[in-house]
């Protein structure tokens, strides 16, 4: 477990940022609250294994005893680091990303299944979405009942959308809750 | 009926062959008054005779023979004949009807009784244990599954009333063992098992027990309280067509229960005959998913579901992570835990996350959690949870055998797993067995996690022991044939371990914890109250109430064992008695860090090693001693007489010279010559040896 270098502390703020926008200062600044202390201090980034965790300064602390290559889990794991070596969000971030997230997608309770099994988001699934979504942005995807259940990437922006024929996708898929279960294996 | 009547009206009408009839009736008369079976047969064997003496002799007189024996039949016809006959007074014949009606009335009860002996002899014979044989035959044959069924139901009415119901020459034992069998063969147990519970309940609880093993449990789920409510959780599952009722609390089982608790099982048994325990117990039966619970903290978060259209486990709730599903017994360990925020906690056996998922949301997120595992394809199960349900306050550790390598980094593997057996207990010669040494591996592992995590620096321990699993057999049925007294003595090795090393990590000091609570999916008392009565000796803990208002209280004296008193305070869970799967719960608080235990009984084991090695020492020391005395001398005069002979052999030159030195000493030192040959030349003449004893003998 260490600290991330400059190269991966911006390939994991880039990341994020799409998807939080001026959030991410909170994302960074805001106190903990995990931790044993009286005053846990705040979140800090770790790579470990090639995950990126995101975790008290308290946790950290109390976590350097464990012995590398048996620590397997801190706080949050909010991606990891590929073969390619290319920086991905998994859907462990979705708390985090559910929270602070500027583009929102809400969708119909039928269609609700389609993007859990991993499908794209479509228009036809689309109830609602936030507007001043740019082609790119990352978008956090939810229920009605504002139940978080996945992310991914805007296909079009907002005022496309409303153009777009049914079965035009809306958003890419990246990463939804249905991995748990799909692929709990993989996580 | 009829010989009788033939008898006496023979007796009167016909006096013909008195002398063959007469005596015969005396007797029979007199027998039928004292003991009337026995006239009966020796009535009808002489009737047979008489007749065939009536067909020969009484030949001429046919028609009174006839017309008596007619008679005889009808009482009223009799009373004609014999009064047609005149020959006798009016006393005289309602005397003979009297004395008829009486035989008669006293005929029929005894028939009346044999019909009932013979009732009776026959049920008795269904109750009967099946002979060798027939044992032997059933063998040959496919069990017989409805036969074993009565067999098994007859003998446990039998044993719950055995001075009433039990065949003359069988013990309590035969039936039992005949029991066991059955149920071995029925329910398909293994023959450990079945001993095992049948040494731990009563024949019909028992058939209680194993009668819920073969029955699902209700399948229940506990809100995630860090990501919704109850309430908001159980609309939109009932939307999803889900049926489902709060696991709440049932008032009136937790009162017949605190009774029950409070008198054990003895009153139990009598008072179940009440109607309210009759009650209360087919509700428990009838109503399977109703669960006998539970304080406040599971009320607030407990779902049963009852059915369900869509898949309970993988509707987007469940992906989204606002529910877990859980047995209910795996709320308990956590209720009795009773963590509070900003602690430090550790779960000592995480996976797959149920437990330690409850105690971060009872935690509201705060505070640290260690959650340890040591089986690596289940830590990912207890990631993917902890992720789903929003954990974020844990660090996740797996330590294994392989570990305990690197903390002992002088040692080499096969010393350390020594090391290991060293703490341990008649291990040394099944170090070869793999399974062993896995445990010994993690042993020795588990007494490094506290160093890991801090010695004496954590609030509260949960180690929700590995066990056998004989409490949740209806989960998984192969628990049944699959364990055997090793496995649970393996087991229990392995949680006395663990608890140690889970006492040793808490601190004693802690304001607001210094909890250490254990828990099994067990029923054996060796994997529950043995383990905690080991850590109550070893370390300086005791046993709290556990928090929960309900379950019996654990075993304080189980056949010859018998444990501390205060060990009551635990928990068991039965699924006959609780529907919830077989459960132990302890709570222990840790007094001080001191291991008050540990020394006395450590020391005391090395001062009877060192006192025994002392006795060894003294004994041949003694001997040595002894030996040395007597040797000592021979020593002196050896190291005389080698001294001499050194010089002797350097002296090589002068011979002559020498050999008279030699034939000086030979005569001077003559006894230690002997000495010296009997200890080095043993080849010797015999005749020389005898010359030399005489000379020996002569000297003494």
């Amino acid at each position: 477990m260490r600290p991330l270098d400059e190269k991966e502390t911006s390939a994991v703020f880039e990341k994020l940022f799409k998807f939080v926008g001026n959030n991410l200062k909170n994302v960074v600044e805001n106190p903990s609250h995990e931790g044993p202390d009286a005053n846990p201090g705040r979140y800090c980034f770790r790579l470990h294994k090639n995950k990126i965790f995101y975790a008290s300064e308290s946790l950290v602390k109390r976590a350097t005893n464990v012995a590398r290559p048996s620590l397997v889990s801190l706080g949050t794991c909010i991606g990891k680091y590929t073969h390619g070596g290319s920086f991905h969000l998994t859907v462990q971030a979705l708390n985090l990303l559910a929270a602070y997230a500027k583009h929102k997608v809400w969708l119909k309770p039928q269609s609700e299944m389609s993007f859990l099994y991993g499908n794209h988001v479509l228009k036809s699934a689309v109830d609602r979405l936030t507007e001043n979504i740019a082609p790119g942005d990352g978008v956090v995807v939810f229920s009605i009942s504002d139940v978080p259940l996945g992310f991914g990437v805007a296909a079009k922006s907002t005022q496309d959308c409303r153009k777009l024929d049914p079965n035009g996708i809306v958003v890419l898929h990246q990463a939804d809750v249905g991995e748990y279960l799909r692929m709990e294996d993989e996580l | 009926m009829a010989p009788v009547r033939k008898k006496t009206s023979k007796l009167r009408k016909s006096p013909k062959n008195p002398s063959k009839i007469q005596p015969k009736n005396n007797s029979t008369s007199e027998s039928e008054e004292n003991s009337p079976p026995p006239a009966e047969q020796f009535e009808l064997g002489d009737h047979n005779s008489d007749s065939a003496s009536e067909l020969s002799s009484d030949g001429d007189d046919p028609l009174t023979d006839d017309f008596l024996q007619g008679s005889d039949d009808d009482e009223e016809k009799a009373s004609e004949g014999a009064s047609g006959s005149g020959s006798d007074s009016d006393d005289d014949n309602i005397e003979k009807k009297s004395i008829a009606i009486d035989e008669e009335k006293a005929r029929e009860e005894e028939d009346a009784e044999a019909e009932m002996q013979l009732n009776i002899n026959q049920e008795s014979d269904e109750f009967r244990l099946p002979t060798k044989e027939e044992l032997g035959e059933e063998a040959l044959r496919p069990p017989d599954l409805s036969n074993l069924q009565r067999r098994i139901k007859e003998i446990v009415r039998a044993l719950s009333n055995f001075k009433a119901l039990r065949h003359d020459g069988s013990t309590r034992k035969d039936y039992v063992d005949q029991l066991k069998k059955d149920i071995c063969m029925y329910y398909g147990y293994n023959e450990f098992l079945i001993g095992a519970l049948v040494e731990m309940f009563p024949v019909v609880e028992l058939m209680e027990l194993i009668e819920a093993f073969e029955k699902p449990r209700p399948i229940c789920l506990r809100t995630n309280t860090l990501k919704t409510r109850r309430r908001d959780l159980a609309d939109v599952l009932i939307n999803r067509g889900v049926n489902l009722d709060p696991l709440s609390k049932w008032s009136k089982v937790k009162a017949e229960d605190s009774v029950l608790v409070g008198r054990g099982m003895v009153y139990r048994k009598r008072v179940s005959r009440t109607l309210k325990t009759e009650e209360f117990y087919s509700t428990m039966q009838c109503n399977s998913a109703t669960i006998a619970i539970f304080s406040r903290s599971a009320t607030l978060v407990g779902l049963v579901v009852y059915d369900s259209q869509v898949p309970i486990g993988a509707t987007p709730e469940y992906m989204a992570g606002f529910y877990m599903l859980q047995s209910a017994s795996s709320f308990l360990p956590v209720m009795a835990l009773a963590p509070q925020e900003k602690e430090r906690v550790v779960d000592m056996a995480a996976a797959p996350g149920g437990k330690t998922t409850y105690i971060a949301a009872l935690m509201k997120n705060t505070g640290i959690i260690f959650a340890n595992e040591m089986k690596v394809p289940r830590l990912k199960s207890l990631t993917a949870n902890l992720h789903r349900l929003g954990v974020s306050n844990t660090v996740v550790c797996n330590y294994d055998g392989k570990e305990s390598d690197q903390l002992l980094p002088n040692v080499s593997p096969k010393e350390n797993s020594v090391l290991a057996d060293s703490r341990t207990i008649n291990l040394s010669e099944k170090l070869s067995d793999p399974v062993f040494k896995l445990n010994i591996h993690y042993a020795a592992f588990h007494s490094q996690l506290p160093k890991v995590l801090g010695v004496n620096a954590i609030d509260r321990v949960l180690l929700d022991a590995p066990c056998s699993g004989t409490g949740v057999i209806s989960k998984d049925e192969s628990v049944k044939t699959s364990k055997s007294l090793e496995d649970i003595q393996k087991c229990a090795h392995l949680q006395k371990e663990l608890i140690l090393a889970a006492i040793d990590m808490v601190d004693a000091n802690s304001k607001s914890g210094g909890y250490i609570v254990y828990s099994t999916c067990s029923i054996m008392v060796a994997e529950n109250e043995a383990v905690i009565d080991y850590a109550l000796k070893r370390r300086d803990v005791k046993l709290v109430p556990c928090g929960l208002d309900f379950g019996r209280p654990g075993f304080t004296k189980f056949r010859e064992q018998r444990f501390h008193p205060s060990l009551e305070k635990t928990r068991r869970f039965y699924p006959h008695v609780h529907n919830m799967d077989g459960f132990f719960v302890a709570k222990l608080k840790k007094m001080s860090s001191s291991k008050p235990g540990v020394k006395p009984s450590e020391t005391a084991e090395k001062e009877e090693e060192t006192t025994t090695f002392v006795k060894e020492k003294e004994i041949k020391g003694g001997v040595k001693e002894n030996g040395n005395v007597s040797s000592e001398s021979e020593f002196k005069k050896k190291k005389r007489k080698f001294s001499s002979k050194p010089s002797n052999g350097l002296k090589e030159n002068g011979k002559e010279s020498s050999e008279s030195e030699h034939k000086k000493r030979k005569k001077r030192q003559f006894p230690s010559k002997e000495e010296i040959s009997n200890a080095s030349i043993f080849f010797s003449l015999g005749a020389a040896i005898s010359t030399l004893r005489r000379r020996h003998e002569s000297i003494l």
